[in-house]
């Protein structure tokens, strides 16, 4: 397929619309790898659709040169499940922030997660709400003060992932807004995942959040704060010198200095195991959390298993193999009926 | 034996009542079929509570199905039964003040227990006083049910729900139905000894009637007059079910349903999951929203896109139809209206719903409604509403009610050869292209579908700048955008049929109906016109917009009145749009009009043109 896709390039996908997010805006860095990475996917232009509710992020589709539906607040994953289950050809990806996915939205991603359409959602988390002027949102941590909370925050946040991961999802992944090459690679295995693809973005809001995620975008801090998941590999993190491992000690996780020369498997440092049977582990990942522990970002979790629209084919292809293509004269003729004589 | 005389009669209403448990809608809907065959024409009534088992013999848990069949043609379930079929003190109760009076009344006297008639609020038993105002028949069913069952090795409760089939059988017999059909669905739909029960006791009720001195006469209806050609028994839910699946196939497009579980519209959702082999995919949602907005995502990749839901599913709806105007996608959204407000009276019949499909949404949201007139009449509603919404690109309302939904008649099956086809085109020309270019007549922008290399473009709800759809603030281009989505649905008045008067054109009395009130209207004004009345009646199909002719239609007459089972829904829109001095006939009760009812103020009416002309 990808031979008969002609070559394309990052401006290909650029949209003669101007971007009109504030400067600064986390959204920049990531409209510009999705673009870069969108021509080495190997599929035509004109299969992708960019579907988003509203919101910052939500603007996205205006800005990519392909099919974009920009819907209501928090609803895009159903219009996608619609496309999707529609035309399972097209390649679609729902844009979405941490107030429209997870809040007015939340029933529709839980729902789309577990049926597992091949779809990929990109969740941008800024943890406020930008576009409505600065309100705290469903993923705002405690205490945090808004226009809308002007005492604090009294909500208990939820995160993302273990959303997610309770909701079924088959690929879980986190990345960083500014972190370019993780951001592609993440991009390329949720596009590469056959199913519900989902990926938080943690994204700078320079305006009512300013600086929510920056020792995971600051290159200095960014090797301590963060622990790259990477499938098959011990859970080390840390510069040499000051390398430390994750272990879980009956379940609960453990940060264990390191030296340099040391094997992290002898040392008991738990391997990162993508496939695991059980969400248990992934979920585990989820309770890593700042200060005590890194940042994990990469792929938690990737399993497999149909997708929605795969099934839903299937059953369409195997009822016109049983019962033969539908005959609409038949089906108005079946059951019982008489003639009424002129 | 066989020396019973039996009596010809034109025209015969039963209504057959029960616990919900009782089987009646079964028993009504078998009868109904044998009806059928037997050639009559008909209409039916199911009316049952929302509780799936209410507390047994309560008053909460009574099920009613009314059959109405005659030699000539009838359009409603009648006004009142000829026969009560009572099969507890229940029953009887909450169904003994519709009975005609003199009318028969056949009670299975073995559920007349003391705790039977406590439970429906009787002090003692009622029927010794009711056998000189009706023809009281009381049959001990249950037992006779278990006698001809004695010999099967099934247990007393097993055994005694099959009686309900010995009263189907008694009535066969009593009104000349065949009894073939009804066994031949027993053999198929049951095994082993229910099967064995379920015949022997709708043949043993069959024979009762013949012996038992209960009843001296039986009665045949002859064959009614009607249209030839080849027919069925349809109800509403399912000639619109069809409706939907005939307009995939003579558009050429798959059709694709978003639903979610709501009485009493579930029944279209069962029924099109049924056809996958037409390529129809049914989607059930996690809500009624995200069924709307799967069907606006469907309808957006190119599939014949259809929602069908209930009033307090219709309000969640209202976002994603909105989007639906904003974006000028094809998409069908069919409300089968209920009692409201709120969850209201989930079973039964209104049309509360007209405007909140004409004005539900935030801001100026134009969308064409249409409403579908008699249970066959959804199959051509369903058709009628994709047409409309293909063809000008626009989200369409197909209003329907809770009577129609479950309601049967007698259908003629259409000749696919004669339905309308017109296949679905898709713009794929990329030369040239803009997404809110207008086609010239009509207004309607292009179809452009993800996959058409070229097309690449961009919709959504923020406001559309004309011609090109990129996101535009201007003041001007709004004003502009708001008058053009107007305009483009005003315009279907060009595309849709002038309103027909039932009756003379001009004179004293114009009754105005739309949706499932046609046949108590129609049925109402025939029979005052056959008394020589000045009358005439006309049905609104198209409610949005309306016929080209509607307006000098009402103003042929002296007086209009709008008969609607809401508070003045489509009375207040004729008043506003025509400055018609239209009169209201309304009724909330969760039941449709009886004809009598409708006949009663036009008599009114009349009676004050008469006081003016003296």
């Amino acid at each position: 397929m990808a031979e008969a896709v002609a070559a394309l390039s990052k401006k290909d996908f650029a949209s003669d619309q101007d971007v009109r997010w504030c400067p600064g805006c986390g959204d920049y860095s990531i409209l510009a790898n999705v673009q870069k990475v969108m021509p080495e996917l190997g599929i035509p232009r004109e299969n992708f659709v960019f579907v988003s509710g509203i919101g910052c992020s939500s603007r996205f589709p205006y800005y990519m040169n392909t099919y974009g539906f920009h819907t209501i607040h928090g609803r895009a994953p159903s219009f996608a499940t619609g496309i999707k289950a529609s035309r399972p050809e097209l390649s679609v990806w729902v844009v979405t922030g941490d107030g429209d996915g997870l809040s007015i939205g939340g029933n529709h991603l839980l729902h789309t997660l577990r049926r597992n359409l091949d779809l990929q959602i990109l969740l941008f988390n800024n943890r406020v709400y930008g576009l409505t002027k600065g309100q705290y949102s469903p993923t705002s941590r405690e205490g945090m003060k808004t226009k809308s909370s002007p005492l604090g925050v009294i909500d208990h946040p939820i995160d993302p992932l273990s959303f997610a991961l309770g909701a079924g999802a088959s690929f879980v992944a986190r990345t960083v807004d500014v972190d370019a090459r993780h951001l592609q690679e993440m991009l390329a295995r949720a596009h590469a995942h056959r199913g519900t693809a989902f990926l938080e973005i943690l994204q700078n809001c320079p305006v009512y959040n300013d600086g929510e995620w920056s020792e995971f975008e600051d290159k200095a801090t960014r090797g301590s704060a963060t622990l790259a998941l990477v499938d098959g590999e011990p859970l080390v993190f840390g510069p040499k010198g000051a390398r430390r491992g994750i272990r879980f000690e009956g379940g609960t996780p453990q940060v264990v200095p390191l030296a340099d020369d040391a094997d992290p498997r002898q040392a008991g440092i738990a391997v990162h195991d993508e496939h695991a049977p059980s969400a248990g582990y992934a979920f585990a990942l989820t309770s890593l959390t700042r200060p005590a522990f890194p940042l994990p970002i990469g792929v938690f979790r990737a399993v497999e298993r149909p997708t929605y629209e795969s099934l839903l084919q299937a059953q369409v292809d195997q009822a016109v193999r049983q019962r033969g293509p539908g005959d609409l004269a038949a089906l108005l003729a079946s059951g019982d009926t008489w003639t009424v004589e002129g | 034996m066989g020396s019973k005389r039996v009596e010809e009669i034109q025209d015969v209403a039963i209504r057959f009542t029960g616990d919900s448990g009782d089987g009646m809608q079964l028993t009504g809907t078998k009868f109904t079929e044998s009806t059928a065959l037997a050639g009559n024409d008909l209409s039916t009534f199911p009316d049952f509570p929302a509780e799936i088992r209410a507390p047994a013999g309560t008053l909460a848990g009574v099920s009613g199905f009314q059959i109405h069949f005659s030699s000539h043609d009838i359009r409603t379930p009648a006004d009142a039964p000829d026969v009560l079929v009572a099969f507890n003190p229940a029953a009887l109760r909450s169904n003994l003040g519709d009975l005609r009076p003199g009318g028969m009344l056949i009670v299975n006297s073995d559920a007349f227990t003391e705790k039977n008639l406590e439970r429906a609020g009787y002090d003692g038993d009622p029927l010794p006083a009711l056998h000189g105002r009706y023809r009281v028949v009381e049959i001990p069913v249950t037992r006779l049910n278990r006698e001809a069952l004695k010999d099967l090795s099934l247990g007393q409760r097993e055994a005694d729900r099959s009686k309900n089939f010995f009263c189907l059988g008694l009535m066969y017999w009593l009104y000349g139905r065949p009894v073939e059909t009804t066994l031949q669905w027993i053999d198929a739909k049951f095994a082993g000894e229910v099967k064995e029960a379920n015949r022997r006791t709708l043949l043993a009720g069959y024979h009762f009637g013949e012996t038992t001195e209960l009843f001296p006469v039986s009665y045949v209806v002859p064959k009614a007059k009607i249209e030839p050609g080849r027919y069925r028994n349809i109800t509403g839910n399912q000639a619109l079910a069809w409706g939907i699946v005939a307009a995939g196939v003579q558009m050429q497009r798959p059709v694709f349903l978003g639903a979610y579980p709501i009485t009493p519209a579930s029944d279209v959702l069962h029924e099109l999951a049924r056809y996958r082999h037409f390529g129809v995919k049914t989607f059930q949602a996690e809500d009624e929203i995200a069924a709307a907005a799967a069907a606006v995502g469907a309808s957006y990749a190119g599939m014949l896109a259809v929602c069908t839901t209930s009033g307090p599913g219709f309000v969640l709806k209202q976002e994603a139809l909105n989007l639906a105007v904003m974006v000028e996608l094809p998409l069908v959204v069919v409300d089968i209206q209920r009692g409201g407000p709120s969850t209201g009276l989930p079973t039964k019949v209104e049309q509360g719903d007209l405007l909140l499909a004409l004005h539900g949404r935030n801001s100026d949201s134009p969308v064409p409604v249409i409403a579908a007139a008699t249970p066959g009449d959804c199959f051509y509603s369903a058709l009628e509403a994709f047409r409309i919404a293909v063809k000008h690109m626009t989200p369409v309302v197909l209003l329907s009610d809770g009577y129609l939904a479950n309601s049967a008649e007698p259908w003629r099956i259409p000749d696919v050869e004669t339905l309308l086809r017109a296949p679905v085109s898709f713009r794929s020309d990329p030369s040239g292209f803009k997404p809110y270019a207008r086609d010239e007549e009509n207004l309607a922008r292009p179809w452009a579908i993800p996959g058409t290399p070229g097309l690449e473009h961009r919709v959504g709800g923020l406001e559309k700048e004309d011609v090109t759809g990129n996101v535009s603030y201007s003041p001007t281009n709004h004003e502009r955008m708001t008058r053009l989505r107007a305009e483009k649905v005003a315009r279907i008045v060009n595309d849709i049929p002038p309103v027909e008067v039932n009756g003379s054109p001009r004179g004293e009395v114009l009754v105005v109906g739309w949706g499932g009130t046609h046949g108590a209207i129609t049925s109402a004004v025939e029979d005052l016109r056959a008394a020589g009345h000045d009358v005439s009646s006309i049905h609104l199909r198209h409610l949005n917009p309306f016929p080209a002719n509607l307006g000098e239609v009402l103003r042929g007459f002296r007086q209009v009145l709008v008969a609607e089972l809401n508070l003045g829904h489509l009375a207040s829109l004729l008043r506003a749009q025509f400055l018609v001095p239209a009169e209201s006939l309304t009724k909330v009760q969760g039941q449709p009009f009886k004809v009598g009812e409708i006949k009663a103020r036009v008599e009114a009416l009349l009676g004050r043109a008469a006081r003016r002309e003296a």
